[in-house]
């Protein structure tokens, strides 16, 4: 052990030794996850959906979910030991000693409770001496929140999202604990209020010396905020040192797949996903679990899992080829788009206005709003929540009425509900939503999902359009076995693209996508959007995108129109938009984005 | 495992499955072994069990035995009519007002509402005074007095499942209302729906019995296990079986369609909870 890592455990915030955690029927959901963290420091715990990173990140509380169980390993907090206590014992640590801020503060905070009270609940159990009031109201301040009596007053829906993660944090530090554990804080806020957010961590880390472990699957936040980082993949840590190190030199071929996947703003690029599937808790092989995904496995790694082996100071790895991993490539930027899009206009969007409407207030999602799409061209919508992009995609695809404006496929003015308009208006414009769980029934057959719209919009027989499954499933580049499954027994991924191939199925010239790779995990998201590329340059279909994630409109939009609260703020060429924004608004967004440092460059560190 | 066979899998599934079949077997080919003919007195009234009568004999003296194995098919009868016609309609209410959200859903609820508001036996009571006592207005009584309710359940299930992407999606592939109704939204309701059954169908056999209860329903010597428990209660202590029998059997009845409707409840949320979980 290095004389570094004896000085770190003297003063270990949070130290964690062999942690497994296992499920009732003993497969383990985290195994051998050892981490220390010091004070005032800030771990990044990244991982995909299925990692085991909260799971690991409630270990640090003691806690483990219903039907699972820590079985093995020590977790400590400044000195307190967590493990092998009693649920009394462990209450009385909790809060006071690490504490923990949850994904989602809208359901987190209790909606009946003012909260000033809240935050005095957290003082009365582990405080009772402190001067409530005063404590109270001094650490709304510190988090930046107006610390008056009136702001403690409010309810929980009388505060904004960005509030309401602050009011979280407020929670979390009032009995002033040595260590925080945040569970994605930041994932469901705009980018704006993220980037607040995160200014925030770092300050109050630095004036608190917390130790804070920060889990996300975001890399690109990490990089903002974490010193340290430790990546997980299939309930191991793969991978942990600082982050800067990780995130220009990264050792494991996971974290190099990971890096590669992220899109970016700046240097739009080509993104390379990690194929293949993350395995399950019931299904990871004996080896490696990243053995059937990795691109210079051995023999050796299906034997047995590689050790943690040390790269460096406080830099480990977890693979048994680390040394031929290659280094990160400087991102290739993006020529110019390869599909070539046609002066034609195929959509042409002409004063569009939608509200949503009670019988007594209507609320204004997209007023004035203009634009014309162009066969094979990919426009990208681009806004926070609330902006209107996803009302305008949603009049487009005739699931919303438009209050006023027209909408012209071609020289056709279309019917404001899909229902009114045409077969072929109705086959040629294609929708794909955002969250692939939902937009598949359950209850049919992959086949049956795909088939119909062949069958409904094309005319097609029972057989011909079973031939037009195989082939569109081909397209999205999914096993033809797949068309008799359940979207159950599917991963979201996979889900997405049959939701893509059903829309192929009616053999479209828009697809219109509302952010159908937010609720993707980056490696898929990269695949997916690899996938878009393609078939816009194979199939010339042009292509309705709307996000909020600037890096993923970057790596795929020609033409970007930004929106704010309904209004279009500033249209343009993507390259031109995003490299010199005319617009403050723009600009904010820009600025806000989290982006990982080049990794080419070692001089542009720090200045992220 | 086909689809529709899942729910065995849980042991209340299987269990209430097995009993099921008991029971509406003995409902339906009881008859055909009853040693006694239904209205005939074999003996004295309430007497214990004997060798002629293995369960006794009720208030009249007829086999109790007899009379318990011609009981089940009204019973089945006219409370599984009612059940179905009950539901028919509101699914139809139900999915129409849950799926539309137009005029149609407040026209089509407070309706219902209306038929909620009033006390279910008086209700029934009013109809047979009026109507006369026949087996159809019986069964239409008790279907009328579970609509609303059940219409209720559906629009609410139906709300829940209409904002989802694949019934956007098929809005917006412009599939006709039917289809929407039958192909996406029919197949996503059957959990709330098969919870929802088994309860209905007690409450039908409830309402039906109370009827004959009342001397409104059914009308001597025909037999029916819930009619007997009325005829006999006063018999109780002296020859038990005569309302233990028929009470068992309605009990049992009522447990197994539960235990079905509950497992079957069971495998579609789990099924359901399972899309996406994995990525």
């Amino acid at each position: 052990m290095t004389a570094d890592a004896i000085a770190g455990d003297l003063g270990a915030a949070v130290r964690v030794d062999g942690l497994r955690v296992e499920l009732k029927t003993g497969q383990a959901v985290v195994e051998d996850v050892s981490i220390d963290v010091r004070p005032g420091e800030v771990l990044g715990l990244v991982g995909e959906s299925g990692s085991g990173k909260t799971t690991t990140a409630l270990a640090l509380l003691g806690y483990a979910r219903p039907g699972s169980r820590i079985t093995n390993g020590t977790v400590e907090v400044a000195g307190h030991q967590l493990t092998g206590r009693g649920e009394k014992a462990l209450r009385a640590l909790r809060g006071r000693v690490v504490s923990f801020v949850p994904q989602n503060p809208a359901t987190s905070l209790n909606p009946a409770l003012r909260i000033g009270d809240a935050l005095a609940d957290m003082l009365r159990a582990h405080a009772p001496n402190r001067s409530r009031d005063e404590s109270v109201l001094a650490t709304l301040g510190r988090v930046e929140l107006p610390p008056n009596r009136a702001f403690a007053r409010r309810y929980p829906h009388q505060l904004s999202g960005g509030q309401q993660q602050r009011v979280t944090i407020a929670s979390a530090l009032i009995c002033e604990p040595s260590a925080v554990v945040m569970d994605e804080p930041t994932t469901g806020l705009d980018v704006v209020t993220q980037s607040r957010i995160l200014d925030e961590i770092d300050r109050l880390r630095r004036e608190s010396r917390l130790g804070v472990v920060y889990v996300t699957h975001d890399l690109a936040v990490v990089a903002a905020i974490a010193d340290r980082i430790a990546v997980m993949y299939a309930g191991r840590i793969v991978e942990s040192g600082s982050a800067r190190e990780i995130l220009s030199r990264p050792r494991h071929p996971y974290t190099l797949g990971l890096i590669s996947s992220i899109p970016d703003h700046v240097t739009p690029r080509r993104l390379r996903g990690i194929p293949g599937v993350a395995v399950g808790v019931d299904e990871r092989p004996v080896g490696c679990a990243f053995f059937p995904r990795c691109g210079q496995r051995q023999q050796t790694c299906e034997l047995e899992p590689p050790p943690t082996t040390d790269v460096a100071a406080r830099h480990q790895v977890r693979c048994f080829e680390w040394r031929v991993t290659p280094a990160l490539v400087a991102p290739t930027p993006l020529g110019e788009s390869e599909a070539r899009p046609s002066i034609a206009p195929l959509l042409r969007v002409e004063r569009l206005r939608a509200s949503y409407g009670g019988r007594h207030e209507t609320v204004v999602a997209a007023s004035e709003i203009t634009f014309d799409l162009a066969y094979g061209e990919c426009l990208a919508l681009v806004g926070e929540s609330g902006s209107g992009k996803t009302t305008i995609a949603r009049c487009i695809a005739g699931l919303h009425e438009p209050s006023a404006g027209r909408i012209l496929l071609g020289d056709e003015t279309l019917a404001g509900k899909a229902k009114a308009r045409s077969l072929e208006e109705r086959r040629r414009i294609q929708i794909v939503f955002q969250n692939p769980a939902d937009s598949l029934n359950p209850r049919r057959r992959i086949i049956d999902e795909i088939a119909r719209p062949a069958r409904l919009l094309r005319g097609f027989t029972r057989q011909q359009a079973g031939q037009e499954t195989t082939l569109v499933l081909e397209r999205v580049r999914l096993p033809a076995r797949l068309a008799r499954r359940f979207p159950g027994e599917l991963s979201g991924g996979e889900l997405q693209r049959v939701a893509i191939a059903r829309a192929l199925a009616a053999n479209p010239d828009l697809l219109v996508c509302d952010e159908i790779t937010s609720a993707l995990d980056v490696s898929v998201q990269a695949a997916v959007l690899d996938l878009l590329g393609e078939l816009r340059r194979d199939l010339g279909l042009a292509l309705l995108f709307i996000s909020h994630d600037l890096g993923v409109v970057a790596s795929i939009a020609d033409r970007v129109l930004v929106l704010e609260h309904g209004h279009a703020r500033e249209e343009g060429p993507t390259r031109r938009l995003l490299a010199h924004p005319r617009e403050q608004y723009t600009r904010l967004l820009l600025e806000s984005a989290p982006r990982i440092p080049e990794p080419a460059s070692t001089t542009s560190f720090g200045d992220a | 495992m086909p689809e529709a066979l899942r729910f065995l899998r849980s042991g209340t599934g299987g269990v209430g499955l097995v009993l099921l079949v008991l029971v509406v077997g003995l409902a339906l080919i009881g008859p055909f072994f009853a040693p006694h003919a239904l209205d005939e007195p074999i003996g004295l009234p309430y007497a214990s069990p004997s060798s002629a009568a293995p369960l006794g004999t009720d208030e009249l003296g007829r086999d109790v035995l007899s009379r318990v194995l011609w009981g089940g098919r009204s019973v089945l009868l006219l409370a599984g009519i009612a059940t179905a016609i009950a539901y028919a309609a509101g699914l139809l209410v139900g999915l129409l007002a849950g799926y539309t959200r137009s005029l149609l859903d407040p026209i089509l609820m407070r309706s219902a509402d209306v038929l909620l508001s009033f006390p279910a036996l008086l209700f029934l009571l009013v109809l047979v005074a009026g109507a006369g006592t026949s087996n159809a207005i019986l069964v239409i009584g008790v279907a009328v007095i579970q609509f609303p309710q059940i219409a209720r359940i559906i629009r609410s299930a139906t709300l829940a499942q209409s904002t989802r992407g694949f019934v956007e999606a098929a809005v917006a592939r412009g599939e006709r209302t039917a289809a929407i109704l039958r192909r996406e939204l029919l197949p996503n309701i059957v959990g709330p729906i098969s919870a929802d059954l088994g309860l209905r169908f007690t409450y039908s056999i409830i309402l039906v019995a109370s009827l004959n209860f009342f001397g409104l329903g059914l009308q001597p010597p025909s037999s029916d296990w819930a009619l007997m428990i009325s005829e006999n209660r006063s018999g109780l202590t002296l020859n038990p079986w005569s309302v233990l029998a028929p009470a068992v059997l309605i009990a049992l009845l009522t447990i197994a369609v539960n235990m079905v409707g509950d497992a079957v409840a069971r495998t579609q949320e789990q099924s359901a909870l399972t899309v996406g979980r994995r990525s």
